[in-house]
Protein backbone atom coordinates (compact mmCIF):
# COMPACT_ATOMS: atom_id res chain seq x y z
CA UNK A 1 0.00 0.00 0.00
CA UNK A 2 1.31 3.49 -1.03
CA UNK A 3 1.15 6.25 1.46
CA UNK A 4 -1.19 8.39 -0.85
CA UNK A 5 -4.09 5.70 -0.17
CA UNK A 6 -3.65 6.61 3.72
CA UNK A 7 -3.82 10.54 3.28
CA UNK A 8 -7.10 9.74 0.61
CA UNK A 9 -8.98 8.27 3.35
CA UNK A 10 -7.70 10.87 6.27
CA UNK A 11 -8.70 13.92 4.01
CA UNK A 12 -12.05 12.16 3.30
CA UNK A 13 -12.71 12.01 6.40
CA UNK A 14 -11.56 15.43 7.43
CA UNK A 15 -14.06 16.36 4.69
CA UNK A 16 -16.98 14.62 6.07
CA UNK A 17 -16.23 15.86 9.58
CA UNK A 18 -15.88 19.36 8.37
CA UNK A 19 -19.64 18.95 6.36
CA UNK A 20 -21.03 17.29 9.70
CA UNK A 21 -19.85 20.55 11.75
CA UNK A 22 -21.16 22.59 9.64
CA UNK A 23 -24.44 20.90 9.05
CA UNK A 24 -25.88 19.10 12.06
CA UNK A 25 -27.70 20.97 14.41
CA UNK A 26 -27.57 18.41 17.07
CA UNK A 27 -24.55 19.34 19.81
CA UNK A 28 -23.99 15.28 20.06
CA UNK A 29 -23.94 14.85 16.34
CA UNK A 30 -21.35 17.80 16.36
CA UNK A 31 -18.81 16.55 18.56
CA UNK A 32 -18.92 13.39 17.12
CA UNK A 33 -17.44 15.11 13.81
CA UNK A 34 -14.93 16.86 15.22
CA UNK A 35 -14.14 12.98 16.65
CA UNK A 36 -14.01 11.99 13.08
CA UNK A 37 -11.37 14.81 11.98
CA UNK A 38 -9.36 13.96 14.89
CA UNK A 39 -8.77 10.26 13.73
CA UNK A 40 -8.23 11.86 10.29
CA UNK A 41 -5.32 13.39 11.91
CA UNK A 42 -4.71 10.20 13.40
CA UNK A 43 -4.34 8.05 10.82
CA UNK A 44 -1.86 11.13 9.03
CA UNK A 45 0.17 10.85 11.88
CA UNK A 46 0.48 7.23 12.04
CA UNK A 47 0.88 6.75 8.18
CA UNK A 48 3.90 9.48 8.01
CA UNK A 49 5.34 8.11 11.46
CA UNK A 50 5.63 4.86 9.26
CA UNK A 51 6.36 6.26 6.07
CA UNK A 52 9.74 7.64 7.88
CA UNK A 53 10.75 4.66 9.77
CA UNK A 54 10.96 7.23 12.74
CA UNK A 55 13.23 6.46 15.31
CA UNK A 56 11.21 8.55 17.72
CA UNK A 57 8.40 7.18 16.49
CA UNK A 58 7.14 11.22 16.50
CA UNK A 59 3.98 10.36 14.26
CA UNK A 60 2.75 7.52 16.70
CA UNK A 61 3.52 9.62 20.15
CA UNK A 62 1.61 12.17 18.56
CA UNK A 63 -1.26 10.64 17.58
CA UNK A 64 -1.40 8.70 21.49
CA UNK A 65 -1.54 12.41 22.54
CA UNK A 66 -4.20 12.94 19.84
CA UNK A 67 -6.27 10.09 21.26
CA UNK A 68 -5.97 11.31 25.00
CA UNK A 69 -7.14 15.26 23.95
CA UNK A 70 -9.75 14.12 22.24
CA UNK A 71 -11.04 11.91 25.12
CA UNK A 72 -11.03 14.89 27.52
CA UNK A 73 -12.47 17.28 25.07
CA UNK A 74 -15.50 14.53 24.45
CA UNK A 75 -15.36 14.53 28.63
CA UNK A 76 -15.90 18.16 28.38
CA UNK A 77 -18.17 18.50 25.38
CA UNK A 78 -20.99 16.04 26.88
CA UNK A 79 -20.83 17.74 30.55
CA UNK A 80 -21.70 21.29 28.52
CA UNK A 81 -24.10 19.71 26.16
CA UNK A 82 -25.35 18.14 29.45
CA UNK A 83 -25.74 20.96 31.08
CA UNK A 84 -27.78 22.56 28.25
CA UNK A 85 -30.16 19.66 27.49
CA UNK A 86 -31.27 20.07 31.42
CA UNK A 87 -32.03 23.51 31.49
CA UNK A 88 -33.66 23.34 27.84
CA UNK A 89 -34.56 19.97 27.03
CA UNK A 90 -33.08 20.12 23.66
CA UNK A 91 -29.27 19.52 22.44
CA UNK A 92 -30.06 21.43 19.31
CA UNK A 93 -27.42 24.22 18.17
CA UNK A 94 -29.96 26.59 16.21
CA UNK A 95 -31.83 26.99 19.44
CA UNK A 96 -29.26 28.52 21.08
CA UNK A 97 -30.12 32.43 20.62
CA UNK A 98 -30.53 33.91 23.50
CA UNK A 99 -27.21 35.61 22.62
CA UNK A 100 -26.46 37.05 19.13
CA UNK A 101 -24.21 35.60 16.61
CA UNK B 1 17.98 14.90 31.13
CA UNK B 2 15.51 16.87 33.34
CA UNK B 3 17.34 20.06 34.60
CA UNK B 4 15.04 20.45 37.40
CA UNK B 5 15.98 23.92 38.32
CA UNK B 6 14.61 25.44 34.81
CA UNK B 7 11.29 22.94 35.47
CA UNK B 8 10.66 24.35 38.83
CA UNK B 9 8.02 27.15 37.81
CA UNK B 10 5.79 24.73 36.06
CA UNK B 11 5.97 22.08 38.90
CA UNK B 12 5.32 24.54 41.37
CA UNK B 13 2.35 26.17 39.69
CA UNK B 14 1.67 22.39 38.56
CA UNK B 15 1.53 21.37 42.43
CA UNK B 16 -0.24 24.41 43.60
CA UNK B 17 -3.26 23.51 41.03
CA UNK B 18 -3.47 20.15 42.79
CA UNK B 19 -3.06 22.16 46.46
CA UNK B 20 -6.11 24.22 45.32
CA UNK B 21 -8.09 20.84 44.16
CA UNK B 22 -7.00 19.60 47.98
CA UNK B 23 -7.64 22.76 50.15
CA UNK B 24 -10.92 22.95 48.56
CA UNK B 25 -11.65 19.45 50.21
CA UNK B 26 -10.84 20.20 53.75
CA UNK B 27 -12.14 24.21 53.92
CA UNK B 28 -15.62 24.31 55.33
CA UNK B 29 -18.47 26.02 53.14
CA UNK B 30 -17.79 29.69 54.02
CA UNK B 31 -13.92 29.58 53.96
CA UNK B 32 -13.91 28.50 50.40
CA UNK B 33 -12.49 31.80 48.70
CA UNK B 34 -9.20 30.49 50.62
CA UNK B 35 -8.45 28.33 47.97
CA UNK B 36 -8.09 31.56 45.90
CA UNK B 37 -5.19 32.34 48.57
CA UNK B 38 -3.54 29.10 48.46
CA UNK B 39 -3.17 30.20 44.57
CA UNK B 40 -1.48 33.35 45.08
CA UNK B 41 0.58 31.95 46.98
CA UNK B 42 1.50 29.51 44.89
CA UNK B 43 2.17 31.52 42.29
CA UNK B 44 4.19 33.88 44.20
CA UNK B 45 6.36 30.62 45.01
CA UNK B 46 6.79 29.95 41.64
CA UNK B 47 7.99 33.69 40.60
CA UNK B 48 11.40 32.68 42.73
CA UNK B 49 12.66 30.04 40.26
CA UNK B 50 12.13 32.17 37.39
CA UNK B 51 13.93 35.46 39.82
CA UNK B 52 17.32 32.65 40.01
CA UNK B 53 16.53 31.20 36.65
CA UNK B 54 16.74 34.89 34.77
CA UNK B 55 19.69 36.12 37.21
CA UNK B 56 21.82 32.99 36.24
CA UNK B 57 23.83 33.00 32.95
CA UNK B 58 23.80 29.31 31.71
CA UNK B 59 21.58 30.90 28.48
CA UNK B 60 19.17 28.89 26.76
CA UNK B 61 18.53 25.06 28.90
CA UNK B 62 16.92 22.96 26.55
CA UNK B 63 15.35 19.25 27.52
CA UNK B 64 14.49 16.41 25.70
CA UNK B 65 16.04 17.17 22.39
CA UNK B 66 15.21 21.05 22.52
CA UNK B 67 11.61 20.31 22.89
CA UNK B 68 11.11 22.05 25.66
CA UNK B 69 13.29 25.53 26.32
CA UNK B 70 13.73 27.68 28.83
CA UNK B 71 14.96 30.84 27.42
CA UNK B 72 14.67 34.67 27.75
CA UNK B 73 10.87 34.30 25.76
CA UNK B 74 9.86 31.69 27.85
CA UNK B 75 10.38 33.70 31.17
CA UNK B 76 9.09 36.65 30.10
CA UNK B 77 6.10 34.86 28.95
CA UNK B 78 5.82 32.63 32.36
CA UNK B 79 5.51 36.05 34.16
CA UNK B 80 3.10 37.27 32.10
CA UNK B 81 0.70 34.28 32.73
CA UNK B 82 1.36 34.22 36.31
CA UNK B 83 0.94 37.90 36.83
CA UNK B 84 -2.29 37.67 34.61
CA UNK B 85 -3.47 34.37 37.04
CA UNK B 86 -3.39 37.04 40.14
CA UNK B 87 -5.20 39.79 38.96
CA UNK B 88 -7.64 37.36 37.67
CA UNK B 89 -7.83 35.71 40.80
CA UNK B 90 -7.76 38.87 42.62
CA UNK B 91 -11.22 40.17 40.33
CA UNK B 92 -12.93 36.45 41.17
CA UNK B 93 -12.70 36.27 44.64
CA UNK B 94 -15.75 38.54 45.41
CA UNK B 95 -17.42 37.76 42.14
CA UNK B 96 -17.65 34.15 42.64
CA UNK B 97 -18.44 34.13 46.32
CA UNK B 98 -21.63 35.71 45.85
CA UNK B 99 -22.67 33.76 43.27
CA UNK B 100 -22.13 30.51 45.52
CA UNK B 101 -21.44 28.35 42.84
CA UNK B 102 -18.20 25.78 43.21
CA UNK B 103 -15.27 28.03 43.91
CA UNK B 104 -12.52 25.63 44.88
CA UNK B 105 -12.98 24.04 41.14
CA UNK B 106 -13.14 27.33 39.90
CA UNK B 107 -9.47 28.39 40.74
CA UNK B 108 -8.46 24.34 40.17
CA UNK B 109 -9.63 24.88 36.11
CA UNK B 110 -8.47 28.83 36.06
CA UNK B 111 -4.92 28.07 37.40
CA UNK B 112 -4.76 24.72 34.94
CA UNK B 113 -5.38 26.84 32.12
CA UNK B 114 -2.66 29.62 33.35
CA UNK B 115 -0.22 26.07 33.38
CA UNK B 116 -1.37 25.66 29.75
CA UNK B 117 0.22 29.10 28.83
CA UNK B 118 3.49 28.52 30.89
CA UNK B 119 4.07 24.98 28.76
CA UNK B 120 3.38 26.66 25.50
CA UNK B 121 5.65 29.23 26.21
CA UNK B 122 8.42 26.65 26.84
CA UNK B 123 7.75 24.19 23.82
CA UNK B 124 9.76 23.90 20.91
CA UNK B 125 8.06 21.24 19.16
CA UNK B 126 4.59 20.80 17.98
CA UNK B 127 3.59 18.21 20.31
CA UNK B 128 4.08 19.95 23.22
CA UNK B 129 2.69 23.23 21.41
CA UNK B 130 -0.58 21.34 20.65
CA UNK B 131 -0.87 20.04 24.39
CA UNK B 132 -0.20 23.22 25.80
CA UNK B 133 -2.91 24.66 24.07
CA UNK B 134 -5.18 22.34 24.74
CA UNK B 135 -4.43 22.42 28.59
CA UNK B 136 -5.16 26.43 28.47
CA UNK B 137 -8.61 25.78 25.65
CA UNK B 138 -10.24 23.09 28.09
CA UNK B 139 -10.53 24.24 31.55
CA UNK B 140 -12.09 27.77 29.66
CA UNK B 141 -14.44 26.02 27.90
CA UNK B 142 -15.48 24.74 31.47
CA UNK B 143 -15.05 28.00 33.10
CA UNK B 144 -17.27 29.93 30.17
CA UNK B 145 -20.20 27.80 31.72
CA UNK B 146 -19.57 28.43 35.17
CA UNK B 147 -22.82 29.78 35.84
CA UNK B 148 -24.91 26.48 35.65
CA UNK B 149 -28.19 27.96 36.09
CA UNK B 150 -27.56 30.99 33.43
CA UNK B 151 -28.74 29.87 29.88
CA UNK B 152 -26.75 33.01 28.40
CA UNK B 153 -23.30 31.07 30.23
CA UNK B 154 -24.62 27.80 28.88
CA UNK B 155 -24.71 28.93 25.45
CA UNK B 156 -21.30 30.83 25.83
CA UNK B 157 -19.64 27.48 26.62
CA UNK B 158 -21.22 25.29 23.88
CA UNK B 159 -20.49 28.20 21.31
CA UNK B 160 -16.48 28.50 22.31
CA UNK B 161 -16.43 24.72 23.09
CA UNK B 162 -17.57 23.71 19.28
CA UNK B 163 -15.59 26.27 17.82
CA UNK B 164 -12.76 25.48 19.94
CA UNK B 165 -12.23 22.24 19.66
CA UNK B 166 -13.15 22.80 15.35
CA UNK B 167 -9.98 24.90 15.55
CA UNK B 168 -7.78 22.11 17.60
CA UNK B 169 -8.71 19.89 14.66
CA UNK B 170 -7.94 21.85 11.83
CA UNK B 171 -5.12 23.00 13.56
CA UNK B 172 -3.80 19.35 14.29
CA UNK B 173 -4.70 18.26 10.54
CA UNK B 174 -2.50 21.22 9.79
CA UNK B 175 0.52 20.29 11.96
CA UNK B 176 -0.40 16.30 10.11
CA UNK B 177 0.89 17.42 7.01
CA UNK B 178 3.50 19.72 8.08
CA UNK B 179 5.09 16.71 9.86
CA UNK B 180 4.28 14.91 6.56
CA UNK B 181 6.51 17.01 4.37
CA UNK B 182 9.32 17.80 6.89
CA UNK B 183 9.77 14.89 8.71
CA UNK B 184 10.50 16.56 11.91
CA UNK B 185 8.13 17.46 14.81
CA UNK B 186 10.55 20.19 16.59
CA UNK B 187 10.64 23.58 15.67
CA UNK B 188 14.21 23.44 14.49
CA UNK B 189 14.07 20.48 12.41
CA UNK B 190 11.06 22.07 10.31
CA UNK B 191 13.10 25.19 9.51
CA UNK B 192 15.86 22.86 8.30
CA UNK B 193 14.04 20.91 6.32
CA UNK B 194 11.52 23.61 4.68
CA UNK B 195 13.58 25.18 2.27
CA UNK B 196 13.19 22.07 0.24
CA UNK B 197 9.67 21.94 0.36
CA UNK B 198 9.07 25.52 0.91
CA UNK B 199 7.40 24.97 -2.96
CA UNK B 200 5.05 22.14 -1.73
CA UNK B 201 1.52 22.95 -2.16
CA UNK B 202 0.45 20.26 0.88
CA UNK B 203 2.97 21.95 3.45
CA UNK B 204 1.27 25.58 1.63
CA UNK B 205 -1.92 23.70 3.01
CA UNK B 206 -0.23 22.59 6.61
CA UNK B 207 0.77 26.30 7.32
CA UNK B 208 -2.42 27.75 6.44
CA UNK B 209 -4.28 25.49 8.38
CA UNK B 210 -1.96 25.64 11.35
CA UNK B 211 -2.32 29.77 11.33
CA UNK B 212 -6.64 29.17 10.93
CA UNK B 213 -6.17 27.28 13.76
CA UNK B 214 -4.35 29.91 15.93
CA UNK B 215 -6.37 32.27 13.94
CA UNK B 216 -9.47 31.14 15.89
CA UNK B 217 -7.64 30.99 19.18
CA UNK B 218 -6.71 34.81 19.11
CA UNK B 219 -10.00 35.56 17.44
CA UNK B 220 -8.61 37.38 14.42
CA UNK B 221 -11.33 38.16 11.36
CA UNK B 222 -13.14 36.03 9.78
CA UNK B 223 -12.74 33.65 12.72
CA UNK B 224 -13.62 35.56 15.02
CA UNK B 225 -17.48 35.48 15.18
CA UNK B 226 -17.42 33.15 18.83
CA UNK B 227 -15.74 35.74 20.43
CA UNK B 228 -18.70 38.28 21.34
CA UNK B 229 -21.00 35.62 22.31
CA UNK B 230 -18.75 33.63 24.64
CA UNK B 231 -17.56 36.57 26.18
CA UNK B 232 -20.97 38.33 26.75
CA UNK B 233 -22.25 35.09 28.40
CA UNK B 234 -19.31 34.01 30.57
CA UNK B 235 -18.85 35.43 33.82
CA UNK B 236 -17.11 38.72 33.73
CA UNK B 237 -13.80 37.39 35.34
CA UNK B 238 -13.54 34.56 33.23
CA UNK B 239 -14.13 36.82 29.99
CA UNK B 240 -10.82 39.09 31.37
CA UNK B 241 -8.85 36.02 31.43
CA UNK B 242 -10.19 34.32 28.15
CA UNK B 243 -9.42 38.07 26.45
CA UNK B 244 -5.86 38.30 28.14
CA UNK B 245 -4.52 34.77 28.91
CA UNK B 246 -6.45 32.78 26.40
CA UNK B 247 -5.29 35.09 23.29
CA UNK B 248 -1.76 35.47 24.94
CA UNK B 249 -1.54 32.00 24.62
CA UNK B 250 -2.67 32.11 21.14
CA UNK B 251 -0.14 34.93 20.23
CA UNK B 252 2.64 32.81 21.93
CA UNK B 253 1.74 29.41 19.35
CA UNK B 254 1.67 32.25 16.45
CA UNK B 255 4.69 33.65 17.38
CA UNK B 256 6.65 30.48 17.80
CA UNK B 257 5.30 28.39 14.13
CA UNK B 258 5.57 31.66 12.48
CA UNK B 259 9.38 33.22 12.69
CA UNK B 260 10.91 29.80 14.80
CA UNK B 261 9.17 26.90 12.80
CA UNK B 262 8.01 28.29 9.84
CA UNK B 263 11.08 31.05 9.45
CA UNK B 264 12.20 29.47 6.21
CA UNK B 265 8.92 30.23 4.36
CA UNK B 266 7.59 33.95 5.28
CA UNK B 267 6.47 34.45 2.01
CA UNK B 268 3.37 32.03 2.88
CA UNK B 269 2.45 33.54 6.35
CA UNK B 270 3.27 37.00 5.66
CA UNK B 271 0.38 37.56 3.38
CA UNK B 272 -2.49 35.35 5.09
CA UNK B 273 -1.12 37.52 8.15
CA UNK B 274 -1.62 40.72 6.44
CA UNK B 275 -5.09 39.75 5.46
CA UNK B 276 -5.82 39.02 9.08
CA UNK B 277 -4.50 41.85 10.21
CA UNK B 278 -6.33 44.04 7.87
CA UNK B 279 -9.49 42.34 8.53
CA UNK B 280 -9.78 42.05 11.83
CA UNK B 281 -8.71 46.17 12.45
CA UNK B 282 -11.44 46.90 10.23
CA UNK B 283 -14.15 44.61 11.42
CA UNK B 284 -13.48 44.44 14.59
CA UNK B 285 -13.67 48.54 14.81
CA UNK B 286 -16.39 49.25 12.74
CA UNK B 287 -18.86 46.91 14.37
CA UNK B 288 -17.70 48.14 17.63
CA UNK B 289 -18.82 51.29 17.01
CA UNK B 290 -22.44 49.71 16.98
CA UNK B 291 -22.30 48.16 20.82
CA UNK B 292 -24.54 49.19 23.39
CA UNK B 293 -23.16 46.04 26.25
CA UNK B 294 -19.72 47.39 27.38
CA UNK B 295 -18.57 43.71 27.29
CA UNK B 296 -19.45 43.23 23.53
CA UNK B 297 -17.84 46.08 22.95
CA UNK B 298 -14.57 45.18 24.50
CA UNK B 299 -14.94 41.84 22.82
CA UNK B 300 -15.18 44.09 19.18
CA UNK B 301 -12.08 45.68 20.71
CA UNK B 302 -10.46 43.02 21.68
CA UNK B 303 -10.69 41.67 18.22
CA UNK B 304 -9.40 44.68 16.89
CA UNK B 305 -6.40 44.73 19.37
CA UNK B 306 -5.28 41.51 17.63
CA UNK B 307 -5.00 42.66 14.41
CA UNK B 308 -2.97 45.25 15.79
CA UNK B 309 -0.65 42.06 17.28
CA UNK B 310 -0.76 41.00 14.09
CA UNK B 311 0.82 44.03 11.66
CA UNK B 312 4.53 43.47 12.66
CA UNK B 313 3.86 40.12 11.48
CA UNK B 314 3.15 41.61 7.96
CA UNK B 315 6.22 43.56 7.96
CA UNK B 316 8.46 40.71 9.11
CA UNK B 317 6.97 38.47 6.50
CA UNK B 318 6.98 40.28 3.70
CA UNK B 319 9.77 43.00 3.58
CA UNK B 320 12.88 41.19 1.82
CA UNK B 321 15.82 41.33 4.91
CA UNK B 322 13.38 43.15 7.49
CA UNK B 323 14.65 42.63 11.11
CA UNK B 324 12.64 39.90 12.33
CA UNK B 325 13.99 40.62 15.88
CA UNK B 326 12.01 44.05 15.56
CA UNK B 327 9.03 42.91 14.76
CA UNK B 328 8.92 40.17 17.42
CA UNK B 329 9.34 42.35 19.77
CA UNK B 330 6.63 44.97 18.96
CA UNK B 331 4.40 42.17 18.89
CA UNK B 332 5.62 41.05 21.95
CA UNK B 333 5.28 44.22 23.70
CA UNK B 334 1.72 45.17 22.84
CA UNK B 335 0.63 41.08 24.27
CA UNK B 336 2.13 42.30 27.22
CA UNK B 337 0.86 46.00 27.18
CA UNK B 338 -2.74 45.03 26.26
CA UNK B 339 -2.90 42.64 28.82
CA UNK B 340 -2.35 45.08 31.48
CA UNK B 341 -4.92 47.48 30.03
CA UNK B 342 -7.36 44.89 29.09
CA UNK B 343 -7.55 43.13 32.50
CA UNK B 344 -7.65 46.91 34.15
CA UNK B 345 -10.75 47.80 31.91
CA UNK B 346 -12.18 44.23 32.80
CA UNK B 347 -11.90 44.97 36.66
CA UNK B 348 -13.51 48.37 36.47
CA UNK B 349 -16.66 46.47 34.11
CA UNK B 350 -17.00 44.59 36.82
CA UNK B 351 -16.73 47.38 39.53
CA UNK B 352 -19.03 49.70 37.28
CA UNK B 353 -21.84 46.98 36.29
CA UNK B 354 -22.01 46.05 40.30
CA UNK B 355 -22.61 49.49 40.97
CA UNK B 356 -25.34 50.62 38.17
CA UNK B 357 -26.62 46.11 37.87
CA UNK B 358 -26.56 46.69 34.38
CA UNK B 359 -23.79 46.46 31.25
CA UNK B 360 -25.53 48.46 28.85
CA UNK B 361 -23.61 51.42 27.93
CA UNK B 362 -26.55 54.31 28.13
CA UNK B 363 -27.84 53.02 31.97
CA UNK B 364 -24.14 54.22 32.92
CA UNK B 365 -24.87 57.70 32.07
CA UNK B 366 -23.83 60.18 34.76
CA UNK B 367 -21.59 57.66 36.71
CA UNK B 368 -19.51 60.17 37.23
CA UNK B 369 -21.41 62.40 39.27
CA UNK B 370 -22.18 59.60 41.79
CA UNK B 371 -19.30 56.95 41.39
CA UNK B 372 -16.27 59.36 40.93
CA UNK B 373 -13.26 56.69 41.65
CA UNK B 374 -14.63 53.96 39.50
CA UNK B 375 -15.43 56.65 36.26
CA UNK B 376 -11.33 57.65 36.85
CA UNK B 377 -10.10 54.38 36.34
CA UNK B 378 -12.80 53.45 33.50
CA UNK B 379 -11.62 56.87 32.06
CA UNK B 380 -7.83 55.68 32.53
CA UNK B 381 -8.37 52.30 30.87
CA UNK B 382 -10.36 53.22 27.88
CA UNK B 383 -8.10 56.24 27.14
CA UNK B 384 -5.08 53.74 27.58
CA UNK B 385 -7.00 51.14 25.30
CA UNK B 386 -7.40 53.95 22.75
CA UNK B 387 -3.35 54.55 22.88
CA UNK B 388 -3.60 58.19 24.36
CA UNK B 389 0.07 59.36 25.72
CA UNK B 390 0.95 59.23 28.77
CA UNK B 391 -0.82 56.17 29.23
CA UNK B 392 0.88 52.65 28.38
CA UNK B 393 -1.49 52.00 25.39
CA UNK B 394 0.51 54.68 23.24
CA UNK B 395 3.81 52.37 23.38
CA UNK B 396 1.87 49.35 22.34
CA UNK B 397 0.67 51.18 18.92
CA UNK B 398 4.26 52.92 19.04
CA UNK B 399 6.60 50.07 18.66
CA UNK B 400 4.20 48.58 15.78
CA UNK B 401 4.30 51.61 13.84
CA UNK B 402 7.71 51.40 13.79
CA UNK B 403 7.99 48.09 13.11
CA UNK B 404 6.14 48.65 9.73
CA UNK B 405 7.33 51.75 8.77
CA UNK B 406 11.31 50.84 9.85
CA UNK B 407 11.60 48.52 6.68
CA UNK B 408 8.43 49.44 4.42
CA UNK B 409 7.56 48.51 0.89
CA UNK B 410 4.09 49.16 -0.57
CA UNK B 411 2.05 46.44 1.25
CA UNK B 412 3.26 47.67 4.69
CA UNK B 413 2.50 51.13 3.78
CA UNK B 414 -1.08 50.24 2.71
CA UNK B 415 -1.36 48.16 6.39
CA UNK B 416 0.05 51.26 8.36
CA UNK B 417 -2.28 52.86 6.57
CA UNK B 418 -5.15 51.17 7.69
CA UNK B 419 -4.11 50.69 11.50
CA UNK B 420 -3.72 54.64 11.48
CA UNK B 421 -7.51 54.71 10.58
CA UNK B 422 -8.39 51.85 13.25
CA UNK B 423 -6.74 53.87 15.31
CA UNK B 424 -8.92 56.99 15.23
CA UNK B 425 -12.09 54.64 14.97
CA UNK B 426 -11.20 53.28 18.13
CA UNK B 427 -10.92 56.18 20.07
CA UNK B 428 -14.42 57.35 19.06
CA UNK B 429 -16.24 54.45 20.37
CA UNK B 430 -13.79 54.21 23.85
CA UNK B 431 -14.72 58.33 24.20
CA UNK B 432 -18.15 58.03 23.61
CA UNK B 433 -18.45 55.42 26.40
CA UNK B 434 -16.62 58.06 28.67
CA UNK B 435 -18.44 61.24 27.61
CA UNK B 436 -21.61 59.03 28.35
CA UNK B 437 -20.41 58.60 31.94
CA UNK B 438 -19.14 61.73 32.40
CA UNK B 439 -21.51 64.43 30.74
CA UNK B 440 -24.79 62.42 30.27
CA UNK B 441 -27.53 62.76 33.40
CA UNK B 442 -28.00 59.38 35.12
CA UNK B 443 -31.06 57.75 34.30
CA UNK B 444 -33.79 57.48 36.68
CA UNK B 445 -33.85 53.83 38.10
CA UNK B 446 -30.31 54.04 39.52
CA UNK B 447 -29.93 55.23 43.00
CA UNK B 448 -27.11 57.69 43.33
CA UNK B 449 -26.97 57.39 47.02
CA UNK B 450 -23.24 55.17 47.89
CA UNK B 451 -23.27 51.66 48.60
CA UNK B 452 -22.94 50.37 52.01
CA UNK B 453 -20.71 47.51 50.42
CA UNK B 454 -18.46 49.27 47.64
CA UNK B 455 -16.18 47.29 45.48
CA UNK B 456 -14.69 44.98 47.47
CA UNK B 457 -10.72 44.92 48.80
CA UNK B 458 -9.50 42.25 46.30
CA UNK B 459 -10.72 43.58 42.97
CA UNK B 460 -10.19 47.33 44.35
CA UNK B 461 -6.39 45.97 44.55
CA UNK B 462 -6.19 44.51 41.36
CA UNK B 463 -7.59 47.29 39.45
CA UNK B 464 -4.93 49.33 41.58
CA UNK B 465 -1.81 47.63 40.76
CA UNK B 466 -3.22 47.82 37.20
CA UNK B 467 -3.90 51.30 37.00
CA UNK B 468 -0.51 52.20 38.45
CA UNK B 469 0.96 50.14 36.29
CA UNK B 470 -0.45 51.93 33.03
CA UNK B 471 0.81 54.87 34.19
CA UNK B 472 4.43 53.91 34.68
CA UNK B 473 4.66 51.82 31.59
CA UNK B 474 3.11 54.63 30.01
CA UNK B 475 6.10 57.51 31.07
CA UNK B 476 8.56 54.58 31.51
CA UNK B 477 8.08 52.34 28.48
CA UNK B 478 11.24 50.57 28.31
CA UNK B 479 10.04 48.77 31.63
CA UNK B 480 8.13 46.62 29.75
CA UNK B 481 10.70 47.31 26.20
CA UNK B 482 13.74 45.05 28.06
CA UNK B 483 12.01 42.46 28.60
CA UNK B 484 10.14 42.56 25.10
CA UNK B 485 13.71 42.69 23.19
CA UNK B 486 15.20 40.16 25.47
CA UNK B 487 12.60 37.73 24.51
CA UNK B 488 12.74 38.66 20.67
CA UNK B 489 16.25 36.76 20.50
CA UNK B 490 14.48 33.74 19.41
CA UNK B 491 13.20 35.08 16.11
CA UNK B 492 16.89 34.83 14.65
CA UNK B 493 17.01 37.44 12.28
Amino acid sequence: MTIAQFLVLSAALFSIGIYGVLVRRNAVLVLLSVELMLAAVNINFVAFGRYFADATAGGQMFALFIITVAAAEVGIGLAIVLLIFRNRASANIDELDVLKW
Amino acid sequence: MFDYHALAPDFIVAGTVLAVLGADLFLPAGRKWLSAVVGILGLTLALIPIATLAAGDEGVRAMLDGSYVIDDFALVLKVFFILTGYIVLLMSVAYIEEDRYYQGEYYFLLLASLLGGMVMASSRDLVTLFVGLELVSGPAFLLAGWRKADSRSNEAALKFFVIGVLSAAILVYGMSLVYGMTGSLTFEGIRAASASVAEEPVFVLGILLVLVGFGFKISAVPFHFWAPDTYEGAPTPVTAYLSVGSKAAGFVGVLLVTYVAFGGAPDIWGPTLWILAALSMVVGNLIALRQENIVRLLAYSSIAHAGFMLVPFAAAGLVEGASLNQAFEATVSYVLIYGIMNLGAFAVVIAAARRTGSGQIRDWAGLGSYAPGISILLTLFLFSLAGIPPLAGWYAKFVMFLAVLQDANGWTIVLAAIAAVNAVIALYYYARVVQSVWMDAPPEHINPEPEPTGVSPSLGLAFGMLAVAVVVVGVFPELIAQFAKAASLIAGG
